[in-house]
């Protein structure tokens, strides 16, 4: 069936899936949101303890996801994948150093003769959190500020400066995004934590982080809806030449009103879930998060790629910019890759079903004392 | 610094977090299968006793686990980061796998691998049987999407070359991922990870057999360990057997290096043992060994299932033998070179819209595409790979693997017709063997990468026209960071390990 789909709708469908999993994954950012937490939020062991083996079980799901996304781009969008990666080395070695630290940090923290001892490994958790997460958003960001790079006769990757990705970080611009997405991680943590720990005095403090965050996170988040609607954009028309346009995101979204109404949903939504952990404590705000966080940053990621948009934009060689069109892989690869994505439903069911199961008794302090149980 | 020093810091990158990522796959592998086991035992026995045993695997599985998955997420960016012009010249085709691993494999293993460690108490035990049996599962899902990858560019498959986006398109899915070299791949790794397993389980078994401690559990983990390492490694021999013909008919020149063959012989003997000698030079009429013990025919039977067929050996690559109807590299070279100025001519034709002349370009480009990456290099010697290098380890692990096969019939031998705590030099044996098992598997390693250069897939792509164009500072720090970091982890991991294995079977997790 896919085969009948033409080159450009492939294309289509796989900025879409890309879009997708960015939207899960920023929504499984919870997991780093919740261990730049675990330093102010417990007030004793016992309550880190809890809240570690909380995101512990889960971890590894936001970890699968990046990888999942790489991969995705790799195979959809190979271009993109050696261009940005190969050319913004150094920033996105710096991300992968946060992430690898993360894994091991679980499952070491508390281990007899850890070697690092466990106050590192949660340093480690922490910096994974906060800066592993404000280097992933301001390399998302230069997907709206451009890069400077060009491409040779062969497609091969020349980066124009010497920090090898490092000046997205003399952007200020880009820390709007960068920022936004660290403290919305904090703001689902907090929901996540209510729905899955069950303690009261953790709860109320909960709530209070919830509101001052909630504030944070707005104001870096409009500043950054304010940035990409005012900016200028990277067009390009049917022959493939890419020039710049005025207002070019805010004429995205008049230009497809499906996504527009994408993102205020999400927008929306996630106010919602907010709004019933700051004043409810409830346990299903985090559900709502999810859907809410999954349609803002699939709209977002979709008014970069679609509607003759370049999504990786070059500053010093306009015409190297990348588009959905010209990065991506042959037709026979994209359908192939669409026959497997038909999995990821089944995927997302058995993760949902596991989660489930494991999740229907939350977490409280007797389980912590349990000595039959796995702990983290 | 210049490109080249720039190439070589990738590789060594490269090679260094390979090298630290599969020191902990293999365990993976193996080790799930035998808790999957074990914990099956448990439930049929209803036997309290293999319950802990099988609790006792897993609390080493998960220390090995986090490491294994903290030293993958390098590997999936690195092809990008390092390899960037490779990952556009054939992103196409090598992607496609990778992001397969991720949907089908990954998320089995980490979802599944949760309820196994978090949820004795949380869902059925049938629930959780299944778990385990599907972190087993998954992860040879994981081996098996990486290694069509590897074994597509070792001997590439299912593509044409696009000459308008200059770059390799994936024709037919099920050639690159049905190969038979990726198949054999896959069967000989996964074995590798198995044995490996085995070793881990009956060498700590072993060790606390020695201390007279936990004799019960320990004698019981041995009897399953050593069954299944005999078993797999009988097939890891079988399959090694196998990949050597695949290397033969495929890449004749790496084949050639892991034998020390300069001149190509009928009825061609394997070398068993054997000493380089350092002053050979192509060409030359000096003797290839200073010493060495040779097993008559095997190495025709071996690389051509005949026992007359011929076995070409460096020199007939490098320098041509037409009574064999085998090239020159010199003759690759120059076909190499005018499939690259056809590019060339296709792009200009292109720019100014003459399409007779890209047809004919397109023509000349296709009938010499085969030998197209020859096209870069400039000496025909250059085309072999580090000949001691690649030809010890593949002794080592060749011998290697033949003393495991021993080892695990003696310990099976020794279990159960003989008390076994009486013999404290096998239980040695067995203890000792655990390192060797991960030599074993890094040589075979480097006998595939390290044989495979300079190419970065095989006749297509040297490996200094794939590498990102980095300057050699960036990577030089980027190893430096690496080695460190690895290093540091690997410590934490071993350190660890060896409290978590002291603690015994009863020691909690
Ligand atoms: C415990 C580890 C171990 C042991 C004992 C053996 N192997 Fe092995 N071998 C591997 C672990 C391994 C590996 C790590 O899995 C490799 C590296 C790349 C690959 O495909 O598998 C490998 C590669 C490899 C290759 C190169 C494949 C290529 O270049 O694509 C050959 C020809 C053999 N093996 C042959 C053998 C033979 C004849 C053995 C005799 C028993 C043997 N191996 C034992
Ligand atoms: C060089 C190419 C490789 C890449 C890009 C790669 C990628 C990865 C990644 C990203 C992970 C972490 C997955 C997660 O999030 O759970 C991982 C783990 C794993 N990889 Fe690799 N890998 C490579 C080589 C191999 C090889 C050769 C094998 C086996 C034959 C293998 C088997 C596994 C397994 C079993 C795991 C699970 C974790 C563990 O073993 O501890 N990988 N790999
Ligand atoms: C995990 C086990 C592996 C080990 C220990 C390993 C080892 C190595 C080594 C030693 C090199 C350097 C060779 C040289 O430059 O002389 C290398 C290079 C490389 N390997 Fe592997 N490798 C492994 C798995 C893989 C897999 C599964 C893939 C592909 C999916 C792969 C792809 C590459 C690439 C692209 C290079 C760089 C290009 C080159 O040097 O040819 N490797 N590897």
């Amino acid at each position: 069936m896919f085969e009948l789909l033409s080159f450009l709708q492939l294309q289509q469908l796989w900025w879409m899936i890309v879009s997708l999993l960015a939207g899960l994954f920023v929504f499984l950012m919870f997991i780093q949101g919740g261990q730049t937490l675990l330093f102010s939020l417990p007030e004793n062991e016992v309550e880190k303890s809890m809240l570690i083996n909380s995101l512990g079980r889960k971890w590894e799901l936001g970890f699968t996801t990046l990888v999942l996304f790489g991969g995705a781009l790799f195979a959809a969008f190979p271009l993109f994948y050696a261009t940005s990666f190969g050319g913004a080395y150094w920033v996105w070695l710096a991300i992968l150093f946060c992430f690898i630290i993360q894994a091991v940090s679980y499952e070491y923290r508390k281990k007899e003769n850890n070697f690092l001892g466990q106050k590192t490994y949660e340093m480690f958790l922490y910096i994974n959190g906060s800066l592993g997460v404000i280097l992933l958003g301001v390399a998302l960001s230069t997907l709206f500020s451009g890069a400077s790079f060009h491409l040779d006769e062969n497609f091969f990757v020349q980066w124009d400066t010497n920090l090898r990705g490092l000046e997205a970080l003399f952007i200020p611009q880009n820390y709007l995004l960068a920022f936004s997405l660290f403290f919305l991680a904090r703001l689902s943590a907090g929901l996540y934590f209510l729905s899955n720990i069950n303690h009261a005095s953790l709860h109320v403090r909960i709530q209070k982080m919830l509101l001052k965050n909630t504030l944070l996170f707005l104001s870096f988040f409009l500043g950054f809806l304010a940035w990409i609607f005012t900016k200028e954009g990277f067009a390009y028309d049917a022959l493939g030449v890419v020039s710049i346009e005025a207002y070019k995101y805010l004429s995205n979204l008049l230009a497809l009103p499906v996504v527009a109404v994408m993102i205020l949903l999400g927008v929306v939504l996630v106010l919602v879930a907010l709004y019933l952990g700051i004043f409810k404590a409830n346990v299903h705000g985090i559900k709502v998060m999810g859907l809410g966080i999954v349609f803002a940053v699939m709209g977002i990621f979709l008014l970069l790629g679609l509607n003759n948009t370049a999504f990786y934009p070059s500053l010093s060689a306009l015409q190297s910019s990348l588009t959905i069109e010209n990065s991506s892989g042959s037709h026979y690869t994209l359908t192939a890759m669409s026959y497997v994505a038909l999995i990821i439903p089944f995927v997302l069911a058995y993760i949902t079903y596991a989660w489930y199961a494991m999740d229907k008794k939350s977490i409280d302090e007797a389980e912590m004392s349990d000595a039959s149980e796995h702990h983290y | 610094m210049s490109e080249l020093s720039s190439v070589d810091w990738s590789r060594a990158q490269f090679a260094l977090t390979a090298i630290y990522h599969f020191l902990f796959v293999p365990l993976t592998l193996g080790l799930s299968f035998i808790m999957a086991i074990m914990e099956s035992i448990y439930l049929k026995t209803g036997d309290a006793h293999w319950k802990k045993i099988t609790q006792f695997w897993m609390s080493l599985f998960a220390i090995n686990f986090a490491i294994g998955v903290a030293t993958g997420l390098i590997m999936e960016f690195e092809f990008g980061t390092n390899w960037a012009n490779y990952s556009w010249f054939v992103g196409d085709i090598f992607g496609a796998p990778l992001a397969i691993e991720g949907i089908l494999a990954f998320f089995m293993e980490s979802t599944f691998f949760a309820v196994m460690f978090f949820g004795w108490n949380k869902v059925s035990p049938k629930f959780h049987l299944l778990s385990t049996w599907l972190v087993a599962i998954g992860s040879n899902l994981s081996a098996f999407w990486i290694l069509v990858a590897n074994g597509w560019m070792q001997y590439p498959v299912g593509m044409y070359f696009n000459p308008a986006t200059a770059r390799n398109e994936m024709e037919n899915f099920f050639d690159v991922a049905l190969s038979p070299v990726a198949v054999i791949k896959f069967l000989h790794t996964v074995a590798s990870g198995y044995v490996i397993g085995a070793l881990f389980v009956v060498g700590i078994s072993a060790w606390f057999l020695l201390k007279k401690k936990e004799l019960l559990f320990a004698k019981r983990s041995m009897v399953v360990g050593a069954t299944f390492g005999l078993i797999t490694s009988l097939f890891l021999a079988f399959s090694g057997d196998e990949s050597a013909y695949q290397v033969t008919q495929h890449q004749p020149v790496k084949l050639a290096a892991m034998e020390g063959l300069y001149k190509g012989e009928s009825r061609a003997g394997l070398i068993a043992f054997g000493i380089l000698n350092p002053n050979k030079q192509l060409g030359d009429n000096e003797p290839e060994f200073l010493g060495d013990i040779e097993i008559p025919y095997m190495l025709s039977l071996l690389g051509h299932r005949h026992i007359d067929a011929f076995v070409a050996g460096l020199d007939d690559l490098v320098y041509g033998n037409p009574a064999h109807n085998i090239p020159s590299a010199s003759e690759r070279i120059a076909n190499g070179k005018i499939a690259l100025q056809a590019l060339s001519d296709f792009r200009d034709a292109k720019k100014i819209g003459d399409a007779t002349q890209m047809n004919e370009s397109e023509a000349i480009l296709q009938t010499h595409m085969k030998d197209f990456g020859y096209g870069y290099f400039e000496k025909p010697e250059q085309i072999v790979p580090p000949i001691a290098l690649t030809f010890y380890s593949f002794h080592i692990m060749v011998s290697l693997g033949m003393w495991f096969i021993a080892l695990f019939a003696l310990v099976l031998f020794f279990i159960f017709k003989r008390n076994i705590t009486h013999y404290p030099l096998v239980l040695y044996a067995a203890l000792w063997s655990i390192p060797l098992g991960y030599i074993a598997a890094e040589a075979g390693w480097i006998v595939a990468e390290v044989g495979r250069q300079p190419w970065a897939i095989q006749d297509l792509m040297p490996t200094h026209i794939a590498a990102t164009h980095l300057g050699g500072g960036n990577v030089a720090l980027s190893f430096t960071l690496f080695a460190i970091l690895f290093t540091v982890l690997l410590i934490a991991e071993i350190k660890i390990m060896l409290r978590q294995i002291s603690k015994g079977f009863e020691g909690g997790h």
